[in-house]
């Protein structure tokens, strides 16, 4: 099973780099630019193939290590391989 | 007073505050790898500024788990104090031992300069040398050291006066224009409940000596020794 932890900043944290690079795209002629947020993609391959097991130990990853719950929101995606 | 000092891979400036521990307490300190399960027994612990594990998924996150961290976090529950300099605080927060999250400067730039503090209560172990109503230069050089929390915590930390210092201007007014990052309030570093841990982002163990430029970081280490023996 393959697990896909989507993380992004909570809303009303600022996001400088966001920032960043939508002013790099208007800078590139891109117009219509709005809010830009930028966030981690995170793959991880478990041995685990019972789904229930499964997404309970990517939530505790996510808790303990892949995201800081202070200002980040986290997003878990499971597929079977 | 027996310190140790915690070297992580990417930790450089373990060497820095180890000199200034030494001179300060005429006893050098002990310096223990990352790999350790346990820590000697000591008076205080120092986590040093660096960039441990190259701040992969995020500053401090690494190495806030590795094995030795879970005596520093056992012992920092239990009263022993610790002290955690830039990449230090931001290990200490990813550990749970202080409140908050460290991001990147507002600016997005890495910024290396002196910079001014108001020290917010000179009560502690850490700051009983210090005067209230004299700001110090001391310099900060990191990335990631953009201070946020909730609108609660921040009161929270407020109401039990558990600021250590904000950033200042050089008359030791608390101003927007004196903060580095885009700290929130100008927070520069924090206590935890029972103020035995601080975490701070300027790095006081490189003003002191007159050689270096400064010595307000003096105090500090001085404070510390006054207090732990």
């Amino acid at each position: 099973m393959k697990a896909t932890v989507k993380i992004t900043l909570k809303n009303g944290v600022l996001d400088p780099q966001g920032k960043a690079i939508a002013h790099a795209l208007e800078a590139l002629g891109f117009s219509g630019i709005g809010e830009v947020r930028q966030g981690k993609l995170i793959e991880i391959d478990l041995g685990e193939t019972d789904r229930g097991k499964a997404e309970k130990a990517v939530e505790d990853m996510c808790r303990r290590l892949l995201a800081n719950t202070v200002i980040e929101n986290y997003d878990i995606e499971l597929v079977d391989q | 007073m027996k310190a140790n000092v915690i070297v992580f891979p990417g930790s450089n400036c373990d060497r820095d505050v180890a000199v200034a521990l030494e001179q300060t307490t005429g006893t050098p300190p002990a310096m223990v790898w990352h790999g350790e399960t346990s820590v000697p027994d000591c008076d205080l612990i120092v986590l040093p500024g660096g960039f441990s594990y190259g701040d992969y998924l995020r500053s401090g996150a690494m190495a806030a788990h590795v094995p030795v961290m879970r005596d520093v976090v056992k012992r920092a529950r239990a009263g022993t104090p610790v002290l955690g300099i830039c990449n230090g605080f931001q290990i200490l927060i990813e550990a749970g031992l202080l409140p908050g999250a460290l991001m990147r400067n507002a600016s997005l730039r890495f910024i290396c300069r002196d910079v001014h503090l108001r020290i917010e209560r000179n009560d502690t172990a850490f700051a009983r040398c210090y005067d209230r109503n004299s700001p110090i230069r001391v310099p900060i050089a990191h990335h990631d050291g953009n201070y946020f929390a909730s609108e609660d915590v921040l009161d929270e930390l407020e109401d039990r006066q558990r600021v250590a210092f904000r950033y200042c201007s050089n008359d030791g007014t608390v101003i927007d224009a004196a903060n580095p990052n885009g700290s929130q309030r100008n927070i520069a570093g924090i206590y935890n409940e029972t103020f035995t841990v601080l975490g701070l982002m300027p790095h006081p163990e490189r003003l002191i000596d007159p050689a270096l430029g400064g010595e307000d970081g003096v105090a500090m280490f001085r404070s510390l020794v006054e207090t732990l023996h």
